[in-house]
């Protein structure tokens, strides 16, 4: 009966369980439905949340002591590399797409149109979190400076950096592009953004979670929908691994 | 007592005989809460092994203080075949995880309110003066201990351990695991800031999320554990047809 011990049943119910969870998961009706009940997020918190409700934001008694960096720490884009060593002197944000005026804005240019401080917590996707203090002008002020054209929906940030080829880039909607909170960082804790926060500039959109906020922004786009760009779910995660596109929660 | 009309007054059950013992409204939420917390607890063990360690307060990452770290990153802290998927991929544990979230939520809330309606809290669960004296809890405790259950019409009622533990669950760990939940979102943080602060930052809530885990699976092995002693078949069939059979009274 050696076939049959307890520890055999149990080990082929689990084995069972998994491979059925697997098969769900696999699913395209079944993933279909899950996708449908995650697509509810933006609306329902839309629906209690004020469009401009602010993220926390914390003393600096209350700061991580050491602020973690995440993903790509030192891109190896030759263009990019060759800013970073001449300490992004001849940089310039490109700011176009579905605007009036496309604007190329050098690092002083950003410094010097209104800056907004914050301290916030920065939620990544894994689950930790860290907090930092932020310094930059608002988005919504770099978009009034380009003027948006009546189609535009989305920005989209090109970003410098890539995972194997595949360039890095992610997009808001403009609720959130033109929240206060949203701004294009190029301080952390009172000093510029080092390479491995995303120097020269990076987004900070506060009401979603980390991998949203790009780094290494070197262009942003204004678009009328996401689809026809890459994989056409608005970000590098949401297109290579399936990560939500509305990372409010 | 004179009924001239009405049913014939029915002698009291007696050990042997099939009683109603569960409303549909619970049999309905026993099931689809089982599923339901069976998914979320392999989707959260996945979301978990991203980031295996937990802490107190606002921050919380790999630099910092960790009250608790299980194996290291990634796929190590809770095996696969706890997990759903079983392979890595955060990505799709979170899609279940957030999508059953929301059965999870309007289920307990539909399943209170319509417990609260039709009196199933007032009458099967609300723990009575007498049931709260420490003398009774204790009589009951070493009744358990000695696994001598309740029978024949004394089994038409649940038994005080068994009524705190069921509101242990109902009123006590679901809620908090939902509200700790909602605490670790962004979205909901700026939506309702008050939330977070109630529990001492969005570190401490996934800490106290991780806990209140914990203590619905510890309630789920005491509850299969008594239901294996109590006569499994019997038991399953009262919470899927809503009969049960009184045990007989011990002689």
């Amino acid at each position: 009966m050696s076939a049959f011990s307890r520890r055999g049943v149990l080990a082929g119910g689990a084995g069972l369980l998994v491979s059925a969870c697997d098969r769900l998961n696999q699913s395209s009706g079944v993933r279909g439905l899950l996708q449908g009940a995650a697509d509810l997020h933006l609306p329902a918190q839309r629906l209690i949340t004020g469009r401009d409700a602010l993220a926390r934001e914390f003393a600096e008694s209350q700061m991580s002591p050491q602020f973690r960096a995440n993903g790509n720490t030192a891109p190896d884009d030759p263009l990019y590399r060759r800013h970073a060593e001449s300490g992004f002197v001849q940089w310039a944000l490109r700011v176009d797409g579905l605007v009036r005026h496309p604007l190329d804005l050098p690092l002083a240019a950003l410094q010097a149109i209104p800056q907004r401080t914050q301290i916030t917590r920065h939620d990544c996707v894994e689950g930790w979190s860290a907090i930092g203090q932020w310094q930059g002008p608002q988005l919504g002020t770099v978009l009034a400076l380009a003027g948006l054209l009546p189609a535009a929906k989305y920005a989209v940030f090109h970003c410098a950096d890539g995972f194997s080829g595949v360039p890095y880039y992610e997009s808001i909607d403009l609720i959130d592009a033109f929240h206060p909170q949203t701004i294009l960082a190029w301080r952390i804790n009172g000093a510029p953004l080092p390479e491995a926060h995303g120097a020269p500039l990076r987004l900070r959109v506060e009401r979603q979670l980390g991998y949203k906020h790009a780094k290494y922004v070197m262009r942003i786009e204004l678009r009328s929908t996401l689809a026809g760009l890459y994989g056409g779910k608005g970000g590098y995660w949401e297109d290579s691994s399936g990560y939500q596109w509305y990372a409010g929660i | 007592m004179s009924e001239a009309q009405g049913p014939e007054p029915r002698p009291a059950p007696r050990g042997g005989d099939l009683v109603r013992r569960h409303r549909l409204s619970t049999r309905l939420w026993h099931w689809l809460n089982a599923l339901t917390l069976l998914i979320m607890l392999m989707s959260g063990l996945m979301i978990f092994n991203a980031h295996p360690r937990l802490y107190w307060g606002h921050y919380g990452a790999d630099p910092d203080h960790a009250w608790l770290e299980l194996g290291e990153h990634r796929d190590v802290a809770f095996p696969g075949w706890m997990t759903l998927p079983s392979h890595y991929s955060l990505a799709d544990a979170r899609l279940w995880h957030l999508a059953f979230a929301w059965v999870l939520a309007w289920g307990l809330l539909v399943y209170l309110l319509w417990s609260l309606a039709n009196r199933h809290i007032a009458r099967d669960l609300h723990v009575t003066r007498a049931e709260w004296r420490p003398s009774h809890i204790w009589h009951d405790a070493k009744e358990h201990a000695a696994l001598r259950f309740p029978a024949g019409a004394a089994a038409l009622r649940y038994n005080v351990l068994q009524k705190l533990a069921y509101c242990t669950v109902l009123f006590l760990l679901l809620p908090l695991i939902i509200a700790t939940g909602l605490a670790m979102s962004p979205g909901m943080d700026a939506a309702w800031p008050l939330l977070v602060d109630l529990f001492g930052g969005r570190q401490s809530a996934r800490s106290l999320h991780f806990l209140a885990m914990v203590g619905l699976v510890a309630f789920f092995a005491a509850h299969i554990a008594m239901v294996v002693l109590a006569g499994p078949v019997n038991e399953v069939r009262a919470m899927i047809t809503g009969w049960y059979r009184l045990p007989k009274e011990r002689r």
